[in-house]
């Protein structure tokens, strides 16, 4: 059905290393002792928990609500107790802790009500909602939100839907295994994001090194009568990145600075349309994922696992050997090494490697670049790779841009062939980090620039008008001078009572606990000091006085009441009225 | 203990710097053995010397600046940039002229300027430079062809043991072709001289132009290896032959073919393992290509219209220096941006 | 000789004229340098510099009577770069250097004095009179203004610690000299 692969250039071939996790059907993984949820698990919004300490939860509940459009939101994966909602070890490079939901299961993994839906009898607003609400991210290790994704572009005809079942990472099976033994559930998926999209034809990409998978996909396509071409793509990393899948099935290159969508296609993992179909057709929402478990251990295989599983109790399903000194999360190109195994197993955990020296030998020592230029030839962007690199070690980090760092998508193929064994990548994702953390810098000192500037403004607007007032009332008094002369004598009694009736009461309720120490006599003084502005601003604000103090205090507000319109003119000068009027705030 | 980890953990076995130069080493060795057959084991020597010498002021160096001599001592850079000295200084020359040419080569043109990769003009072209501009005679004293001279008498030779002047009568055919051009004022041309003179062969001069196509294999070698691209080559090649055949084509009796020229002097040497080193070269394709083609250019002009037999070393050395230039206005388009430009 | 100095010293006039009918065509309005400093420096507004503001320092650094090494927010980085920018010579900071940091409240301890609220620049902390004072975190600059004016040393800074959000990949080590 189709004639023409396009490729892309760069690429390596390392070792696949696939061969010893494919023996085995997906297998379920145990009930864990204890379930780590993270709240966070894609990218965007975090959830924000939607349940408090010591409650029941059922398989399934909504413990997560999405925050925001682009988010997902997480759900219970068994019945159980929620022990905690606390900082809990993240499933990331640094780990460091993030925000979790702690269950522990009852043992009954116990299923909320689950409705089945017909997408195709739903608003398409409702079903992207409905996605969002079960949790739906891009389980190929991006964890973004696939709702999200599932809006065409206006301008641009939707043609192509790309599903990627290339997975080119070496080791990893997890989308082979699911391809075998769950393709009809992935093709009647497809539906979903096809009509959602509008998408004229779907493309599903698979490495040619998966004959199985792209047999079990071209048996459920023509069981099920549906229109899809499976492409077998040829085994070359990073023939899985979305970006080089696109390109290779339909020829159009996606740059960084764009969406997919906006060149009439759109990608999405195998495992991603399976749980989308999850949710939709039986109303379950992505509470487990297939896990790759592999590497230097007795029993590699794909596990069915609980999202929250520790990743310690995961990985002794495998038994691992004496000699692994390291366990890597994602693939051994682009996952990483994790610091804690108390870390859970969260949507983008595709797989799970243990690492042993000879799996992984040790980088040989880093060597000045040569400039030999095989990091270029390799690089699926056709970036030079060896100017980012002496621009990022430079910290020179504009220049990186301009070299397009952010078209780089990590895929570890320049680092992979430098003959200098440069860790390129590495410095790559520092310069990132370092500009985008510079970016929020930037906007924070914008913002506070912004916030100090309106400030300055809003004190000088006041002190503005204050003075204008103040030059209103003086011209009011002036004008006014010939009926004050009467209340004039009568203020120089009416302003003094009021002070000392404060200090006395505020004296008396604090003696009796006044402690020696000088920090208390501060903190006595300041007390004071506020009370007694308060009181000299607000005298009113004495609900315990005594009755007479009330009374007099009434009195004394009678008399300013009287006062207020004609303030201490009697010496005539209007600097004079001015300060005395300012005497009761002082 | 490295417990350095980053991504990838999957590394290409096989790729490192001293592999990328051990090849660049085997490609020259058809040259060398070809270089062998005509002059003899001497040029053995002088490469042995060169070795030597390049790896005892690679070690100096690396000493002073406070490098891990096990690391960069065993990447055969040095040795790389030893082997080309030594390829192109005259086979008899006194050994001290290949050491001091190896040890300019060495410290100045490479560790002054940072070592390994950090060097911006080709280091065996810096010291083939300094060595003409400063001892010229000896710089073009080559043996006169027939000279059969045993490994001794060559030894002692190149050790000063033995009088230079009458063994040293020769010429590059680069030389023989110039200098008869000038003494002759017209009464020469060319083909003649090609058909008479003892120094020429088939096609360039007698014997070298093995040499040369010993080089082209070499460096096709390197091609097929992918240690090199193929682009600075042929753009040397082709900027030669364009010049050297525009003119021939106008004045075949006043200028040599472009066979000849390709196959004389250091051409070969030039166009498959100096304008594609890749420290001191460009990095894009086509910057690759612009290098390499406007080095052709420069090193005809030179050789036939400069006062230098040859003009390889002076060519490299003076795009070298507009390398960077050429890789700003040659960055290649990106994945996605091809058609936005 | 004659001809040689005539010709040198129309050149001067002629180039002279030309430099000075240029600096008053294409006079640029404003002070951009200012601009440029400012915006290297953090916009905390804390004052540490002994002006009363990001801008007024800038404005004397461009006007050259104060030095770049005043501002601890901005730290070595910030010298660094006005140095870049001056092409003045990189100074040690004069004030020690801090990690970024936030004010804390301690709710229990305030008493609602609002002197804070009117000494914090950035109008960061939210209360009224009488009533317990918050941070909004997000907004605090860490410039300490509002701690001297408490009565009551409620308020606290707190160093910013490294979470998820603001992790960084670390700048790769060089290992050649371990190896060795």
């Amino acid at each position: 059905m189709l004639a023409q692969l396009f490729g892309f250039k760069g690429g390596v071939k390392p070792q696949t290393n696939k061969a010893p996790s494919v023996q085995l059907p997906i297998g379920q993984a145990p009930l864990p002792s204890c379930l780590f949820v993270p709240l966070h698990q894609n990218i965007g919004g975090a959830p924000n928990p939607l349940v408090v300490v010591g409650e029941h939860v059922l398989k399934g509940q909504l413990i997560g609500g999405a925050d925001g459009w682009v988010s997902a939101a997480v759900h219970a994966p068994t019945s159980g107790t929620v022990l905690a909602i606390e900082e809990h070890v993240a499933a990331h490079p640094s780990g460091l802790p993030t925000l979790s939901v702690v269950i522990e299961p009852d043992g009954r993994d116990q299923w909320i009500p689950r409705t089945a839906l017909d997408h195709r009898s739903l608003a398409p607003e409702r079903v992207r909602e409905i996605l969002r609400d079960a949790g739906v991210v891009g389980l190929g290790g991006a964890a973004f939100p696939s709702h999200a994704k599932l809006t065409p572009a206006r301008a641009v005809p939707m043609q192509d839907l790309v599903i990627n079942g290339a997975e080119c990472e070496p080791f990893m099976t997890c989308d082979d295994l699911l391809m075998r033994e769950r393709a009809e559930e992935i093709v009647r998926g497809i539906a979903i994001f096809r009509d959602l999209l509008g998408a004229k034809r779907v493309l599903i990409g698979i490495e040619d090194n998966k004959p199985e998978a792209i047999s079990a996909m071209n048996k459920a396509v023509l069981r099920l009568a549906e229109d899809y071409a499976v492409v077998a793509v040829p085994t070359r990393y990073p023939a899985g990145g979305a970006k080089q899948l696109i390109r290779v099935l339909t020829g159009k290159e996606v740059p960084a600075s764009k969406r997919s969508t906006e060149l009439g296609v759109q990608c999405f993992n195998v495992a991603t349309v399976y749980t989308a179909y999850r949710a939709l057709a039986h109303g379950e929402p992505v509470i487990s994922r297939i896990v790759t478990l592999t590497g230097n251990i007795e029993q590699p295989r794909n596990w069915e696992v609980r999202l929250g599983t520790p990743m310690r109790e995961l990985i002794a399903l495998g038994r691992p050997k004496a000699d692994t000194d390291r366990y890597l999360m994602g693939g051994p190109m682009m996952g990483f090494e994790i610091p804690d195994l108390a870390a859970p197993v969260v949507k983008a955990t595709n797989c799970l490697i243990a690492g042993s020296p000879a799996l992984f030998p040790a980088s040989p020592p880093e060597m000045p670049c040569i400039r030999c230029g095989a990091c270029a030839e390799v690089c699926p962007h056709e970036l030079q790779p060896f100017e980012l690199y002496w621009f990022s070690r430079a910290r020179n980090f504009g220049k990186t841009q301009e070299y397009h760092i952010f078209d780089c998508i990590e895929c570890g193929c320049c680092s992979y062939v430098c003959p200098s064994h440069i860790p390129l990548v590495q410095y790559f994702r520092f310069a990132k980090s370092e500009i985008w953390s510079r970016e929020r810098e930037k906007q924070a000192a914008d913002a506070a620039k912004a916030r100090f500037e309106l400030r300055n403004a809003r004190e000088e607007r006041e002190q503005a008008e204050k003075a204008e007032r103040l030059a209103k009332a003086a011209a009011a008094r002036g004008s006014e001078r010939k009926p004050a002369p009467a209340s004039a004598a009568v203020l120089p009694p009416t302003v003094e009572p009021v002070q000392p009736v404060a200090a006395a009461e505020s004296a008396e309720a604090v003696s009796p606990s006044d402690p020696d120490t000088v920090r208390k006599a501060t903190i006595v003084a300041a007390m004071e000091r506020a009370r007694a502005q308060r009181e000299a601003v607000k005298p009113r604000n004495t609900e315990q006085l005594t009755v007479e103090q009330k009374n007099e205090i009434a009195a004394i507000e009678a008399r300013r009441a009287a006062l207020k319109p004609e303030p201490a003119a009697a010496q005539g000068g209007r600097a004079d009225s001015a300060t005395s009027q300012e005497r009761p705030g002082e | 203990m490295m417990n350095w980890t980053t991504p990838p953990y999957l590394l290409d076995g096989q790729a490192s710097v001293r592999r990328v130069m051990l090849q660049v080493l085997v490609g020259l060795l058809p040259g060398i053995g070809a270089y062998v057959w005509l002059v003899g084991p001497s040029i053995l020597l002088q490469l042995a010397l060169a070795t030597i010498s390049a790896l005892a002021g690679e070690a100096l160096m690396l000493r002073l600046r406070g490098k891990p001599l096990s690391l960069f001592l065993g990447d055969g850079s040095a040795i790389v940039t030893a082997w080309l000295i030594a390829l192109t200084f005259p086979p008899l020359a006194p050994w001290w002229l290949v050491v001091v040419g190896t040890l300019f080569a060495i410290v100045v043109a490479k560790h002054l300027y940072g070592g390994l990769g950090q060097n911006p003009f080709n280091p065996a072209m810096v010291a083939f430079a300094a060595c003409i501009v400063s001892f010229p005679a000896l710089m073009s004293q080559w043996p006169a062809l027939g000279l059969k001279l045993t490994f001794a008498e060559q030894v002692s030779i190149i050790a000063g043991l033995a009088p230079r002047i009458d063994v040293m009568s020769g010429a590059t055919p680069l030389d023989a072709i110039k200098t008869a051009l000038k003494l002759g004022e017209g009464t020469v041309d060319v083909p003649t001289l090609l058909a008479t003179q003892d120094v020429f062969g088939n096609f360039a001069g007698r014997g070298w132009e093995w040499v040369t196509t010993g080089y082209l294999l070499g460096g096709l070698w390197l091609w097929q290896r992918r240690i090199i691209t193929w682009y600075a080559p042929l753009g040397f090649i082709c900027g030669l032959s364009l010049l050297a055949g525009a003119l021939w084509l106008w004045n075949p009796q006043g200028f040599a073919s472009p066979l000849f020229h390709l196959f004389s002097g250091g051409a070969m040497l030039g166009a498959f393992f100096i304008v594609t080193d890749p420290v001191s070269g460009c990095t894009t394709s086509r910057g690759k290509l612009i290098f390499g083609f406007l080095a052709g250019l420069l090193a005809y002009t030179i050789r036939v219209f400069g006062g230098y037999p040859d003009g390889v070393a002076f060519a490299v050395l003076l795009m070298n220096l507009c390398v960077p230039l050429i890789d700003m206005y040659t960055q290649p388009p990106i994945f996605g941006m091809k058609n936005q430009r | 000789m004659i001809t040689a100095l005539a010709i040198m010293a129309l050149g001067a006039v002629v180039l002279g004229a030309a430099l000075g009918y240029a600096s008053i065509r294409f006079k640029v309005e404003g002070d951009p340098l200012v601009e440029k400093i400012e915006a290297i420096l953090p916009q905390t507004q804390c004052g540490q510099c002994g002006y009363p503001g990001c801008k007024p320092y800038a404005a004397a650094i461009s006007a050259g009577e104060a030095d770049i090494n005043l501002c601890p927010p901005g730290g070595m980085d910030g010298v660094r770069k006005l140095a870049d920018l001056l092409g003045r010579e990189v100074k040690a900071l004069e004030a020690e250097e801090k990690p970024k940091q936030v004010a804390i409240i301690d709710e229990a301890t305030c008493i609602g004095c609002t002197l804070c609220i009117q000494a914090c620049p950035v109008d960061a902390i939210v209360g009224a009179a009488k009533q317990m004072h918050t941070i909004i975190e997000p907004l605090c600059t860490g410039c300490e203004l509002c701690i001297k004016p408490c009565p009551v040393e409620c308020i606290h800074m707190l160093p910013i610690t490294e979470n998820l959000d603001n992790w960084k990949w670390k700048y790769p080590v060089i290992e050649i000299k371990r190896a060795a």
